[in-house]
């Protein structure tokens, strides 16, 4: 698994590199993401576009990642879902809490306010 | 249950490295059962998650860890429906309170049974005195 991080533009974004986010692997985003909020990143976006299978601990590690971001009075975005990712969202309701975009261009839009 | 058409029994390391693994046998499965088609597709992806969660709940909550018990899994399937039983021989998990939890409260755990429950028909959690089983039945039909 491994897990790509760029800075740039008052965004960090973070490319999750692997096709499963699962109880195996989830703990390790759930630890980026904290420390990028530690780090002072303000805003921060996880790009889940090689993310065909995520499970309740993956979205575990995404409900911290969002309470990290609201303890730092931060922003978190996701991007890229692709179907099953999707549907877990519907699911458990959780698309209503985050902000989700179809692409890494359009959440950077949005989080720059270059839209 | 209808007529017997398959039965595997499994016996996997309690590791969360071998979740992807069961995971794609459910996905197999499904594509055996449906052949083709979106159907085929999410029966696939529900399988996945399904024998992901249940497996991982006996990792962390049931075996706690420990690296050197086993998960036993056993998957009926006859012409009617499909069978998924994941054992446990630890001091068990509460089904009940895992059942209550709300989803939309905003916590890290506890997820796992409510999406099961969502996407099989029936889920029983049993504690006999030698091993616990989390049952879970979904009818193909």
């Amino acid at each position: 698994m491994k897990i790509e991080v760029t800075a740039g533009d008052g965004v960090s974004i973070l490319r999750y590199k692997s096709e499963r986010l699962d109880a195996h692997n989830s703990e390790v985003l759930k630890l980026k993401i904290k420390e990028l909020f530690e780090g002072g990143a303000k805003n921060v976006l996880v790009d889940l576009a090689e993310v065909r299978f995520i499970d309740s601990s993956g979205l575990g590690a995404l409900v911290s990642g969002f309470k990290n971001a609201v303890a730092y009075k931060g922003a978190l975005a996701l991007s890229g879902f692709q179907d099953q990712v999707r549907s877990m969202f519907e699911l458990t309701r959780l698309n209503r809490v985050f902000d989700i975009y179809v692409s890494e261009e359009e959440a950077l839009a949005a989080l720059t306010g270059k839209k | 249950m209808g007529k017997k058409v398959l039965k595997l029994d499994l016996k996997v390391p309690n590791q969360t490295r071998y979740l992807e693994l069961v995971g794609r046998i459910g996905e197999d499965l499904a594509r055996e059962l449906k052949k083709k088609g979106e159907e085929a597709e999410t029966l696939a992806q529900h399988l996945n998650v399904v024998l992901t969660e249940a497996m991982a709940n006996a990792i962390r909550h049931a075996h706690e860890d420990d690296p050197d018990k086993t998960v036993q899994i056993s998957i009926s399937l006859s012409d009617e429906e499909l069978l998924i039983r994941v054992y446990d021989h630890g001091p068990g998990f509460d089904f009940d309170a895992a059942c209550a939890q709300d989803p939309e409260q905003l916590e890290e755990h506890g997820r796992g049974i409510y999406i099961i429950r969502c996407l099989m028909d029936t889920v029983v959690y049993r504690q006999t005195q030698d091993y616990n089983v989390l049952e879970m039945w979904k009818k193909l039909r």
